[in-house]
């Protein structure tokens, strides 16, 4: 699969045939359509809400927000995918902004926000002056104070390799959300991966957790690995920590003495 | 551009950001339009404890409507709600500029469309 953040920024790479050829593909379509379903599923919204589209596009996921009630304003970087979404009139409010930049509402204003296919960008510095974690920092800063306390954000994205997934949920995290991981299709070709972020633990949230976001959903599995490694070390002999050290260096790829009998003994004097 | 989306856009600016002055953005030279949408009064319900009154009541001022109340309404009553949806909902500016009270950054609103990108030293 090619990947369109490797060959030129957001707002350049959606020119006017590029944007055009996104919108009309019916298979891009039909897995935005999907993959947007799957987000509201996940919000599991009470009501008609307000909802913020990150990177919006030309109002794909747009349409199906507006087709179970729900008001959205939208924000993207490429004028020609919001000139696209002004062709196709979508009903949604739309912005020309950049989510690296931050989110320019003020603290609350939103019941939750949906991002299909846009965080990945962010892992690109486009200029030498700004950073990946700089902008990546100032985004979900920026969306946990939008968003109101007991609010929810599912943000579907396509890392390139761990190491980026690892970037965007540890800033999230950073910026205070309660993160989790939905994979749909996991190991196939059509992975898909949803963020799913929880602000503050007052309101619809109280008291529950963020794995309480999937229950009840088909098919999903749920792995905790807040806890991993933790309970562990609980009660464990001088000799395992020995061999954990040694185990947990030998996975960094240094260069380790290999165990025998005496790992771990003490020297003691021998006459 | 919705008048509900003017009442939560701040100023993006770096040195905006907890300034009193920077909420909410005045109107310059803007220019109307109306567009019928279908009244949805749950939503109207749900977005109004979090809508900025004093804010809404100052944008409505710049843009001419002075019908407005000067206290949020408590109960909603039909008309209420329906004079709410029509200065919320339906009510957008098509061309103009938003001016920040405090750093005096304009952003461009073209086709309803504002710009909010900013260049890279006031982020």
């Amino acid at each position: 699969m090619s990947r369109p953040e490797d060959t030129l920024p957001p707002d350049l790479f959606y020119n006017d045939t590029e944007a055009l050829k996104y919108t009309t593909s019916s298979r891009i379509q039909a897995i935005q359509s999907s993959m947007t379903h799957r987000c509201l599923e996940l919000l599991s919204l009470p009501g008609p809400s307000l909802i913020l589209d990150i990177g919006c596009g030309s109002g794909l996921s747009g349409e199906i927000l507006d087709s179970y009630n729900h008001t959205w304003i939208g924000m993207d970087i490429s004028p020609s995918m919001l000139g696209v979404a002004l062709d196709r009139e979508t009903t949604g409010d739309l912005l020309l902004a950049d989510m690296g930049q931050g989110i320019p509402f003020r603290a609350g204003s939103f019941d939750a926000a949906v991002s299909v296919s846009a965080v990945q960008w962010l892992c690109n510095a486009e200029t030498s002056d700004v950073t990946p974690q700089g902008r990546l920092s100032r985004f979900f800063e920026g969306l946990y104070a939008s968003i109101k306390r007991g609010g929810k954000a599912v943000l579907q994205f396509y890392p390139k390799n761990d190491a980026q997934r690892q970037m965007i949920t540890a800033a999230a995290v950073k910026a205070g959300f309660g993160a989790g991981m939905l994979e749909d299709d996991p190991g196939t070709k059509n992975a898909k991966l949803y963020l799913v972020l929880t602000v503050g633990s007052g309101g619809d949230l109280s008291g529950r957790d963020i794995t309480d976001a999937v229950k009840g959903m088909e098919g999903v599995d749920i792995v905790d690995e807040r806890r991993r490694g933790i309970e562990k070390k609980r009660g464990e002999t001088a000799k395992e920590w020995v061999k954990r050290k040694k185990d947990r260096d030998r996975k960094k790829g240094k260069i380790v003495k290999s165990d025998s009998k005496y790992t771990a003994r003490k020297r003691r004097i021998q006459f | 551009m919705k008048i509900l989306t003017t009442n939560y856009l701040a100023c993006a600016v770096k040195t905006c950001k907890s300034e009193p002055a920077a909420f909410p953005l005045h109107f310059k030279d803007a220019e109307l339009a109306r567009e019928e949408l279908e009244l949805n009064p749950e939503f109207i319900k749900n977005v109004l404890p979090r809508i900025d009154w004093p804010a809404l009541a100052q944008t409505a001022a710049e843009l001419g409507f002075t019908t407005l109340p000067s206290q949020k309404p408590e109960n909603l009553d039909e008309q209420t709600m329906k004079d709410l949806h029509t200065l919320l909902m339906e009510t957008q500016v098509m061309e103009g500029k938003l001016v920040c009270g405090n750093c005096g950054y304009e952003y461009n609103i073209k086709e309803g469309i504002a710009n909010f990108l900013l260049p890279n030293h006031l982020v």
